[in-house]
């Protein structure tokens, strides 16, 4: 039993691979609760960051600087009352926001937070990473059916046709970036996410800047494919508030309706991690090439800690900031554990074994976290599309732009 | 790797593609018929991912469940469902269906049993496939001995876009 266990440790592939349950089910169970982290995360952020973009504070009042806000909210969304309407189909009713989370997390089992941090590596990684995202849109075309309003079939409709069409775009970019990964002395290229960032390493170039501008045209394509295809601002239009009301989920509420939050946000992330998986050198740190030897090594494997303890440093200088009332004196002490514990875990990654198996998931997740920045910065700068607008950017910008870029990569990858 | 495709999977994924399969031409909702058409169709990847061809099995769910159903749904929901279940049925044909479908199935039985490459290949010992190639072996097939056959089938598809454009739009 005790083998069984630790064996998997002193191999180098991941749980998938190694076919140990035990590790897989680990893996699973780890990736999951992080990711429901991060979407509570990405949602204090996303409100926080929004209210300052618009020079408004946002959520203020539970817990220090609102950081307490997304468990509050949780908890409001758990003890809501959930509403079926009568003459709802119940049973589709039902399912559809299942369908959306299931689709979403499901996703994540091949997302290569590492070398061997992923749950498993499948050959057609980035076919099935792609596949089971575009489930999702049948949960939110089933949510907008089943509710029997007309404000959800109007969101479902559009969502569908808005889907379909940014899949065909978003397919081709993903293409050019597998034919970049043949682009080598056998020249076979591969569809496995973990290969497809060995791919990058070997040629010593991230895809975004192979090719230049090639790489870079594909990532942009695929970039707004991304946001059309998670129903996100300012391709929000399945649930644009001011003609829709909240378009496909209207007729939901409690925890169905956060359901859907917790699966479009999951899907966000999962979408952010294909784009930074075949572009940008997944978990890969930069500039390998330019800084590379014995110093760089050690410097860039001391970013994760000095990332916690900075984020510690800002928690104290919240705490000295906090007004010196008797009334915040709870919320002081809270932040300062909350400080305590950002800098106890940004200790804890300057020990040598776990500084560097933490590396990589570090340089992943930094990235991903750019992407999810942008989103947020999208939804605070762009006036939402029209429908013709949406279909128009869609079918005859990026759809042209994307097949020239891959013919384009076909032949300079051929010269 | 230790093979996974146990018998329980198989009879699991033939037994949930065969339940909704029926479910798809006895639900009168025709959404209700759609979603059921989805779930024989991902278990149909299922079977193909046990046959060694992620390939096919991860195509198959791009295409069939993703895109595909979408639009089938698209569709459907454009009709009033309400009405369509009050109106008369013309799909009527149990006695037709019920010949024509055992019929098909006797002869797949005879075939089965007569055959004689049926018999060779039952006899074989089971051919080992590589996994980790069948995208290559794919796209090898594709481009390389059948590559008329495909490039015919895409005309062919493309003419039935052009066709669709023109049907749909009056002036272009």
């Amino acid at each position: 039993m005790l083998d069984y266990i630790t064996s998997y440790l002193h191999s180098d592939l991941t749980p998938g691979q190694a076919g140990n349950m035990l590790w897989a089910t680990v893996y699973i169970l780890i990736v999951f609760a992080g990711i429901s982290l991060a979407v509570v995360a990405m949602n204090w952020l996303e409100r926080k960051a929004l209210a300052h973009m618009q020079v408004r504070l946002g959520p203020m009042r539970v817990g220090p600087h609102g950081l307490l806000q997304p468990i509050a909210d949780a908890v409001k969304l758990l003890i809501k009352e959930d509403i079926i309407p009568s003459e709802a189909d119940k049973l589709v009713f039902w399912i559809a926001p299942l369908m959306v989370v299931t689709a979403a997390f499901t996703t994540y089992i091949v997302v290569p937070f590492g070398p061997t941090h992923a749950i498993t590596d499948m050959n057609i990684g980035i076919l099935f990473m792609l596949g089971v995202s575009s489930l999702g849109v049948l949960g939110i075309v089933m949510a907008g059916w089943a509710s029997n309003s007309h404000y959800p079939l109007i969101g479902g409709l559009r969502s569908s046709a808005q889907m379909v069409s940014y899949e065909v775009a978003m397919g081709l970019a993903v293409v050019s970036a597998v034919l970049m990964t043949s682009m080598n002395a056998t020249g076979i290229g591969t569809l496995s996410m973990i290969g497809i960032v060995n791919a990058q390493k070997d040629q010593g170039i991230w895809f975004a800047f192979k090719y230049f501008p090639l790489g870079f045209i594909a990532l942009a394509v695929f970039g707004v494919a991304m946001v059309a295809e998670t129903n996100r601002a300012p391709f929000d239009l399945p649930e644009a508030e001011s003609e829709l009301t909240a378009g496909f989920h209207t007729e939901y509420s409690g925890l169905r309706w956060s359901l859907f939050m917790l699966g479009e946000y999951a899907a966000m992330i999962a979408v952010s991690s294909v784009a930074v998986t075949l572009w940008l050198g997944g978990w890969l740190r930069p500039f390998p090439n330019w800084l590379s030897g014995q110093p760089w090594d050690l410097i860039f494997s001391l970013f994760p800690a000095a990332t916690f303890l900075v984020l510690a440093a800002i928690a104290a200088l919240g705490v000295l900031r906090m007004p010196k009332h008797a009334y915040f004196r709870v919320q002081t002490i809270g932040l300062a554990g909350f400080a305590g514990v950002l800098g106890l875990i940004g200790l804890v990654l300057l020990i040598p074994p776990v500084r560097d198996r933490v590396e990589d998931i570090y340089w992943f997740v930094i990235k991903v976290a750019a992407f999810m920045y942008l989103y947020i910065w999208y939804r605070a700068t762009f006036p939402r599309y029209r429908f013709d607008q949406l279909m128009k950017v869609g079918w005859k910008v990026l759809l042209p732009v994307a097949l020239g870029a891959l013919i384009a990569t076909a032949v300079v990858g051929v010269l | 790797m230790a093979p996974v495709a146990t018998t329980f999977f198989f009879y699991f994924l033939s037994a949930l593609a065969l339940a909704g399969g029926v479910f798809v031409i006895t639900r009168r909702n025709p959404v209700h018929s759609a979603l059921a058409l989805i779930v024989t169709l991902l278990a149909l990847a299922g079977i193909y991912l046990m046959l060694y061809a992620p390939f096919v099995a991860g195509v198959q769910i791009i295409l069939y469940a993703g895109g595909i159903m979408v639009l089938f749904l698209f569709v459907i929901m454009l009709v009033d469902v309400g009405r369509a279940e009050k109106e008369r049925q013309f799909n009527r044909q149990w006695v037709v269906a019920i010949i024509s479908a055992t019929g098909l199935g006797v002869l797949f039985v005879k075939v089965f049993a007569n055959s004689k490459i049926m018999a060779q290949l039952m006899n074989k010992p089971l051919p080992t496939l590589a996994e980790s190639n069948n995208t290559q072996i794919v796209g090898q097939g594709l481009y390389g001995n059948y590559m008329l056959a495909f490039e015919v089938a895409s005309l062919l598809l493309l003419v039935a876009i052009i066709g669709a454009v023109v049907m749909a739009k009056k002036k272009i």
